[in-house]
């Protein structure tokens, strides 16, 4: 008899939809004037009704933050500061478990990942910014750096929490306020979040949410009450918002898209480095803008490579994103199915070889099997361009200078990963791959400490750890003052 | 050219497999372990475990009441509750086993060599084994000589695996790596292969009598390479996990862990074992409380 696994679905209960949702500016929710409905990807179904912010709802939000920022935010001692922020890190923790179902329910990410990785991890940021609060004039940036003033925040899909954490966490540390504007088709954890942030007593204004569609997101980038636009996403937004802001005077930081290389070399450990391909391309559906999503293999490991990750994939089980067994979720929208689908045949139809875990998929929702492509042209438009789905190609080198320029043979920068049990061979590749993470023996590890961001068309400015902070700092007066003093 | 023909060949092919990442094997195992198991695959997950018990006494006060007791329990644990695979007990208590469960399907194991040290001369540990194989044991639990493996001495520890293969008769040879003793990961795997070029019917984690027994990374590790040895070209080695695994939530990882690294075919008696004692009862419970909807107490289970 076969040993299969019942399905174990995460009680859904635990969340409380409401039918319709405002805007959350000024530390209330109100209402828009006109309404989109945001879809649960595994299965199709309406989960709520949210505003679309127009350009009277962005000024608001912007004249709310603005409010926040002179009258009460910027003037808060940080240790002030950083209470609320512990406040809000400890809430996120407490309602874990309603905040992991609902990522997956609105994003379509299995809720093994929402649970353990998601979750924590925004919880994480808040903890680990909160804690800086009160010691910026030791992270280096001079004795007294002060806020820029309200920052506007646009995020992706992809982790819609953890994005959130990640962009008002040092905003709110350093003393800025927020307008932010969710991914269109996943706003439903920023505005559980608004409601965290009610909770925590956080002044009203400090933290705006505009749930909106790529029209609500232009008006707030190009909004003239903005001191400074984080942007995560596409490259092609990302270029648009950098001509937007470039004779703005605005601050600008962009986390955009990436082709990771993921290479492996013969004295590395096979069965690890196989779980971190499979981590590195196929964690969170392969949406994930570091994704290892070239696999570079030594020609010489390469057979015993490929069979063992084809046998893992196998194993991968795909499915409703609330069952606690599954690896594999939904494709967040039909658009981003759509693009999966249309690189992956022209893939095929350039001559590369396709192979896909044989797992069955769901009727409803959108879904793409774990595939991985042989013999790829290294001309090929599956090889080049960021394809944001669980969509592996694999190549070979013979040495490790082949691997580094193969590795940097693209127009984005932002991750790496290298496998060896050689640890001088880690530093030397490390210092040669133009990616702003380099993962050894791992991928896909993420910390709060720990400075992320990319390298060319990957973007600029670094998110998470005290280099992360000089995002949201006035990092040139400071200087000013600090050479003022040494005159 | 033979990689058992001098220690260099052997050493040289050990320390050619490729390595394991202990961060990485950790993490593996960790997330195996948050497979939620429910309903019927859990009532099927109970019955499974307790098929692939080797239900264990080794202390020096067992007397043959105690191992006719459990050699019962074995046979027959209650509650519906199929049969455990083995009974294993010191080589002196295997008459008593052997007579205790004639005519079911509960084989009689008997550890051997020295257990749990392995510390004695070679002829000594035969002379063990010999006994036991001749007492009517059908399986042998052998220790291998740790300090041999930590110092290279590759070859004798093959050679000594060899010889208690031959002295093992018919009898299946289960080898205990002591994992607890054998440090890194990478140790691990090389350890299983030399025992799996050996002749070894199964790999066994531990002895149970070091501090640090089975564990969900070592047991990844073992079944890593009796995957890769069956990959390889050579026969399907089974694993026994033994030592620790008390309760019936940690005996489902390891069934999960099994079904997803070695695969299905090794959830068989024929191919995995969990050595344990106090698990069964365990297991009892939860098969009780899945009928019955209540836990029922330790004091409904007898103690053997």
């Amino acid at each position: 008899m076969r040993f299969e696994y019942a399905p174990a679905p995460e009680a859904r209960s635990i969340v409380t939809l409401r039918d319709s949702y405002g805007l959350f500016i000024g530390g209330s929710f109100v209402s828009g004037s006109s309404v989109f409905k945001t879809v649960s990807p595994a299965t199709e179904e309406v989960l709520a009704e949210v505003t679309l912010g127009g350009a009277e709802d962005v000024d608001r939000a912007v004249a709310a933050a603005r409010h926040a920022y002179e009258r009460i935010w910027s003037a808060m001692p940080g240790r002030e500061r950083g209470k609320y922020l512990f406040r809000i890190a400890r809430l996120l923790a407490e309602r874990a478990r309603e905040f992991a179902v609902l990522e997956t329910l609105d994003n379509g990410k299995p809720i093994r990942e929402a649970r353990d990785v998601d979750v924590p991890l925004a919880s994480a940021h808040f903890f680990y910014h909160a804690g800086w609060a009160d010691k910026l004039s030791y992270a280096g940036f001079g004795p007294s750096p002060r806020p820029l003033g309200v920052a506007g925040q646009v995020i992706p899909w992809n982790f819609p929490l953890l994005m959130l954490a990640w962009k008002v966490a040092p905003a709110l540390a350093c003393g800025n306020t927020v307008v932010l504007k969710p991914a269109e088709t996943t706003p439903l954890t920023a505005l559980l979040f608004a409601e965290v942030c009610q909770q925590a007593d956080l002044p009203p204004g400090v933290v705006n949410i505009l749930t909106g569609d790529g029209g609500t997101g232009r008006v707030l980038v190009a909004h003239p009450g903005i001191d400074k636009i984080a942007f995560t996403g596409s490259t092609e937004v990302g270029k648009e918002i950098a001509r937007l802001c470039a004779v703005s005077g605005k601050r600008v930081t962009l986390e955009l898209g990436g082709k990771a290389a993921n290479i492996v070399f013969d004295d590395a450990p096979v069965d690890q480095a196989v779980e971190g391909i499979v981590n590195g391309i196929f964690f969170n559906q392969g949406h994930v803008c570091c994704a290892g999503s070239r696999l570079l293999v030594q020609e010489s490991v390469a057979g015993e490579v490929l069979a063992s990750l084809k046998r893992r994939m196998a194993t991968l089980r795909l499915g409703d994103p609330l069952d606690k067994n599954t690896d594999i979720g939904a494709v967040n929208s039909r658009a981003q199915l759509d693009k999966i689908t249309s690189l992956a045949a022209s893939g095929e139809a350039e001559g590369a070889a396709r192979w896909s875990a044989p797992c069955a998929l769901p009727d409803r929702g959108f879904w793409f099997p774990p595939t991985v492509f042989t013999q790829v042209p290294s001309s090929s438009g599956i090889v080049r361009e960021e394809i944001f789905g669980p969509v592996l190609t694999v190549d070979t080198f013979r040495t490790p200078a082949e691997a580094v320029e193969k590795a940097n043979n693209t127009p984005y920068g932002l991750s790496a990963g290298v496998w060896t049990e050689k640890g001088s061979r880690i530093l030397e590749m490390s210092s040669r791959l133009r990616a702003g993470v380099v993962w050894a023996n791992t991928f896909n590890r993420f910390d709060p400490a720990s400075p992320f961001g990319g390298y060319k068309e990957s973007g600029f400015g670094r998110e998470g750890g005290r280099h992360g902070l000089e995002a949201y700092l006035d990092v040139v007066a400071a200087a000013d003052v600090v050479g003022g003093a040494d005159v | 050219m033979d990689v058992t023909s001098s220690n260099a060949s052997l050493r040289r092919f050990l320390h050619g497999l490729p390595g394991v990442d202990e961060v990485g094997a950790r993490a593996r195992a960790g997330a195996l372990a948050t497979r939620s198991v429910k309903t019927d695959a859990k009532r099927h997950a109970l019955d499974l475990a307790i098929s692939v018990i080797d239900l264990t006494t080794l202390e020096g006060q067992d007397t043959p009441g105690k191992v006719r007791s459990m050699c019962a329990k074995g046979r027959r644990p209650g509650y519906g509750a199929p049969p455990v695979a083995a009974v294993c007990v010191y080589p002196d208590l295997v008459p008593v086993a052997v007579a205790a469960v004639a005519g079911s399907p509960v084989k009689v194991a008997s550890v051997a060599t020295a257990f749990p040290s392995g510390r004695a001369l070679l002829d000594v540990k035969l002379a063990d084994v010999k006994s036991a194989a001749a007492a009517g044991a059908d399986e042998i639990d052998m220790v291998i000589d740790r300090g041999a493996f930590l110092s290279g001495r590759y070859l004798e520890v093959f050679e000594e695996i060899v010889a208690v293969r031959g002295a093992s008769g018919d009898a299946h040879l289960k080898v205990i790596l002591e994992t607890g003793e054998l440090g890194p990961l990478d140790n691990v795997r090389r350890a299983a292969w030399l025992a799996m070029l050996a002749g070894a019917d199964f790999i066994k984690t531990s002895t149970g009598k070091v501090p640090s027994a089975a564990t969900l990374p070592v047991t990844l590790v073992m079944l890593e390479a009796v995957r890769d040895f069956g990959e390889f070209g050579g026969r399907r080695v089974g694993v026994k996990a033994a030592g620790g695994i008390r309760d019936a939530k940690d005996a489902i990882r390891y069934l999960v862990l099994v079904n997803e690294t070695a695969g299905e075919a090794w959830l068989d008696a024929r191919l995995f074992r969990i050595g344990a004692s106090s698990l069964l009862n365990d297991l009892l419970m939860q098969r009780v409380r899945m009928e019955t909807g209540r836990y029922s107490g330790p004091d409904y289970m007898t103690v053997d």
